[in-house]
């Protein structure tokens, strides 16, 4: 079982395990889930989502923070 | 007798419900480090920061973060849209901000094309519209248009900041008497934001009879930005108690304050 399914995460592609969680895309990447907020297709994925939303094929997501800005 | 005028000491303003001493409102960009941000944002006496939201480094996840030196629990953070061309990209852009720290109150900005950046008044008056009905208190970075200003009050955003000049540029106060019928038009409060290039500027727009000055660029790229934050607290501080002093009239010819009685022959 090597199938794979791609999305786009903060528009680089990338391939991920078919039913990987938000969760488990943010553990993979190494991300504090504290400190970062994520839109799938322009809609935003609450944190105490992020165990149960499985991501599917062509998702694109947007994984963000916050940066200095006036 | 400490020194301070009665009154004056307890002179703070609300914005949204939220009471706040520091009439100096800091943007947390274009610093060499995040070590100088948090000095200089220090030194302001800043209560809230501006901040803005962008895509994680997916490359370098452990790169230090702003909110490591920049405590969301010590400053309020205001999550920005800087960048956003259209009311759109606006609106998804503080729905993420919300979503990352829970904070409704934002500071909306949806700017025109380079050079100036000019406000987007049709793009700001949508995306304003769109995130109060989704329940966020909205402070609208706009034109310096009497008329826009009160069609933003209007509809219910919770502070009106007109740019003093474009974003970045240090022009200081281009259109004083637009800011101050702003100001005298609103029952929310007014800040100038964008253009303040020195001290003499925040004192400026305080004098004017704003409630607050917002910058970041003045004290970034300033070449001693921690000094330039002490200047710019005390600026804010001077114009605003020369405002509520009343300054004295203008007279275009002289009157001499020593009298002009009992003088030697």
């Amino acid at each position: 079982m090597s199938e794979r399914i791609a999305i786009t995460v903060n528009g680089e592609d990338r391939e991920i395990a078919p039913g990987a969680t938000v969760a488990a895309l943010l553990t993979a990447i190494g991300l504090d889930t504290r400190k970062v907020a994520v839109e799938r297709n322009e809609e935003i994925v609450p944190r105490s989502t992020y165990a149960t939303v499985a991501l599917a094929q062509g998702d694109r997501l947007e994984i963000v923070h916050f940066i200095g800005g006036g | 007798m400490d020194g301070t005028p009665a009154g004056t000491a307890d002179d703070t303003w609300e914005v949204a419900g939220r009471r706040f001493r520091s009439r100096l409102i800091v943007g947390t960009g274009r610093y060499k480090s995040l070590e100088e941000t948090a000095a200089a944002i220090e030194a302001s006496g800043a209560e809230i920061v501006t901040v803005a939201v962008r895509r994680v480094n997916l490359s370098d996840p452990n790169a230090p973060m702003l909110q490591d030196f920049v405590s969301p629990k010590r400053y309020t953070y205001l999550p920005n849209t800087a960048g956003c061309h259209t009311a759109n990209e606006a609106v998804r852009t503080l729905r993420l901000a919300r979503e990352a720290g829970g904070w409704n109150l934002v500071k909306l900005e949806v700017l025109g094309p380079p050079p100036y950046l000019y406000p987007d008044m049709e793009g700001t008056l949508e995306a304003a519209k769109a995130l109060i009905a989704d329940g966020f208190e909205v402070m609208v970075y706009c034109a310096d248009d009497p008329v826009a200003a009160k069609k933003l009050e209007d509809m219910g955003c919770v502070a009106i900041m007109p740019l003093g000049a474009p974003i970045g540029s240090g022009l200081g106060l281009t259109n004083p008497f637009m800011i101050r019928s702003i100001k005298q038009n609103a029952k929310v409060p007014v800040l100038v934001d964008a253009g303040i290039g020195t001290a003499s500027d925040a004192a400026k727009a305080m004098e004017l009879g704003c409630d607050a000055v917002l910058l970041n660029s003045a004290i970034a790229h300033a070449k001693d930005p921690v000094r330039m934050a002490v200047a710019m607290k005390a600026a804010v501080e001077a114009g605003r108690n020369a405002f509520l002093a009343g300054r004295m009239p203008w007279n275009y010819q002289a009157d001499a304050s020593s009298p002009m009685t009992g003088l030697i022959r």
